[in-house]
């Protein structure tokens, strides 16, 4: 493994800086107030920490584990480290900003949307992720991201954390959960 | 008995006994339970986990919690659930065991859970089943119970935590009773302090002492310091074939009262299988106290059946399907 650090917390952190920016245009541009959030495990609920923060948003941060609404599940079996998911608030025609560490296939925020539906009808939901990589097999694009590295199809970007928060890039690695 | 429970990575392919598990199993069965005892707090209730799935509840013996929550374990996992009871059915009309069998799998059948008046009828059925079909054993004979094991484990831990300072006491009808030596075996996995069995000797099993746990033909000197009571069921066929005196007796004796639940620990929980006989194994003071957790064994049996069923239908990939 020829793992390598990418970027060290400092840099994430001005990154997740940058995010809450964009998202505060956006969400002004459509009219969003109240927003909740919610952080897909494990990456994007330390991501969405951050940002809940920043965005000094009412409502205490959701944490959504997808391992039930994955598409591989017959082909990969039960995560036994799924945890469970909590929205503590209501879904129901609220604005909410959904937050991942990393876009790739798009397959991730896919069982993120539809979990989502099944708590509620959301009003609208913005899509903020820290990493934008290549690699989409779905039409799914983030509205907010902290940084498009450009990345070799073989190569995978993973962020470590909580404390500190680190990005690391590996080479022939395979991919935790599809995203 | 061979161990077919476990696929060669380790994983579960079926769930026969809690024997041939070990504590991680276990351990898994309930993490995963704990994310899907989440889902009746939400608007819909179910995960697409099982979606194009079929389940067989195949019957051979009435039950209806069981059964009902089995089947509402499977629903909310999205699989198509077909329910056979075999009494009605067609061994009524001289069908055997493997035909029957035979029959359901041609009908696309995913997964069994099978309940057997006979010990090691899921076991056969496991061990004649195609490659790619799993089964549940939703309590055969005297043998084994193990979801009602491993449900009454997680209602366990979600009020003690730990198990291993816990002192455990199973009260009543010993000997013939499946949900017994589950739950004795999975304790003794899960590393609890103590296991006691309470009960008239006719009721104890005499190979009781191999199982690891303690005796007590007293009940009052049975719960001294216990955390957890777990109460049986006493079926009437017992008073029947003469093990047992009445009803009215068995109370006297072996019932638990508010006044004998003080001798456990202040914080004991009080649990039974169900259904209960009020005024025979239990006090309705007691049953419907503040101490007993009976219907929330109910509810985390669905829990525990779903993560049961979608460890064991993910566990093997699209190559045995």
């Amino acid at each position: 493994m020829n793992d390598r650090t990418f970027l060290q917390h400092d840099a994430i952190l001005e990154l997740i800086e940058g995010m809450a920016r964009l998202l505060r245009r956006q969400m002004e541009e459509r009219g969003v107030e109240r927003p909740a959030m919610i952080g897909i495990h494990t990456g994007g609920v330390w991501v969405a920490r951050q940002l809940h923060a920043l965005l000094q948003i009412e409502d205490p941060l959701g944490e959504l584990d997808i391992s039930f609404y994955r598409d591989d599940f017959t082909r990969i079996g039960m995560n036994p480290q799924v945890r469970p998911s909590k929205i503590p608030f209501e879904v129901e025609k609220r604005h909410i900003v959904l937050v991942d560490d990393v876009i790739q296939s798009g397959r991730t925020v896919r069982a993120a949307l539809n979990e989502i539906f099944d708590f509620g009808r959301p009003a609208s939901i913005l899509l903020a992720t820290l990493i934008e990589r290549n690699g989409r097999e779905l039409p799914i694009q983030p509205d907010v991201s902290g940084l498009r590295p450009p990345l070799a199809a073989e190569e995978h970007i993973r962020l470590e954390g909580p404390d500190p928060l680190l990005l690391r890039i590996g080479g022939h690695g395979r991919r935790r959960k599809g995203s | 008995m061979e161990n077919l429970q476990l696929d060669d990575r380790g994983g579960l392919r079926h769930l026969l006994a809690i024997e041939g598990l070990e504590r991680a199993h276990l351990e898994k069965i309930l993490d995963v339970a704990e994310s899907f005892a989440v889902l009746p707090g939400r608007q819909v209730k179910k995960v697409p986990l099982l979606r194009g799935r079929i389940v067989t509840n195949l019957f051979f013996e009435s039950s209806t919690r069981t059964r009902t929550t089995f089947e509402l374990a499977a629903k909310l996992l999205s699989a198509d659930v077909i329910n056979f009871n075999v009494n009605v059915s067609a061994t009524a009309k001289g069908e055997t065991l493997l035909d029957t069998l035979r029959n359901l799998e041609a009908m696309h059948s995913d997964l069994f859970v099978v309940r057997h008046q006979h010990s090691g009828a899921a076991h056969f059925i496991a061990h004649h089943a195609s490659p790619g079909v799993s089964v549940v054993n939703a309590g055969d004979g005297r043998h084994a119970h193990p979801t009602q094991a491993l449900l009454d484990m997680f209602t366990i831990r979600r009020h003690k935590g730990d198990f291993t300072p816990l002192r455990v006491a199973i009260v009543g009808d010993i000997q013939h009773s499946r949900v017994a030596r589950s739950q004795i075996m999975a304790l003794n996995l899960l590393g609890v302090t103590e296991v006691r069995i309470i009960g008239p000797s006719t009721l104890l099993p005499a190979e009781a002492r191999t199982l690891g746990v303690h005796l007590y033909h007293d009940l009052e000197s049975g719960l001294e310091e216990v955390d957890v009571i777990i109460m049986l069921r006493l079926q009437r066929e017992r008073m029947e074939g003469a093990l047992l005196p009445s009803a009215h007796e068995y109370f006297q004796l072996y019932g638990l009262t508010e006044a004998r639940l003080k001798r456990a620990k202040p914080d004991a929980i009080v649990m039974h299988p169900g259904p209960i006989n009020r005024g025979v194994e239990i006090a309705s003071e007691v049953a419907d106290g503040p101490r007993s957790v009976i219907l929330q064994q109910v509810s985390h049996g669905i829990a525990v059946r779903m993560a049961v069923m979608s460890l064991i239908l993910g566990a093997h990939g699209d190559g045995d399907r």
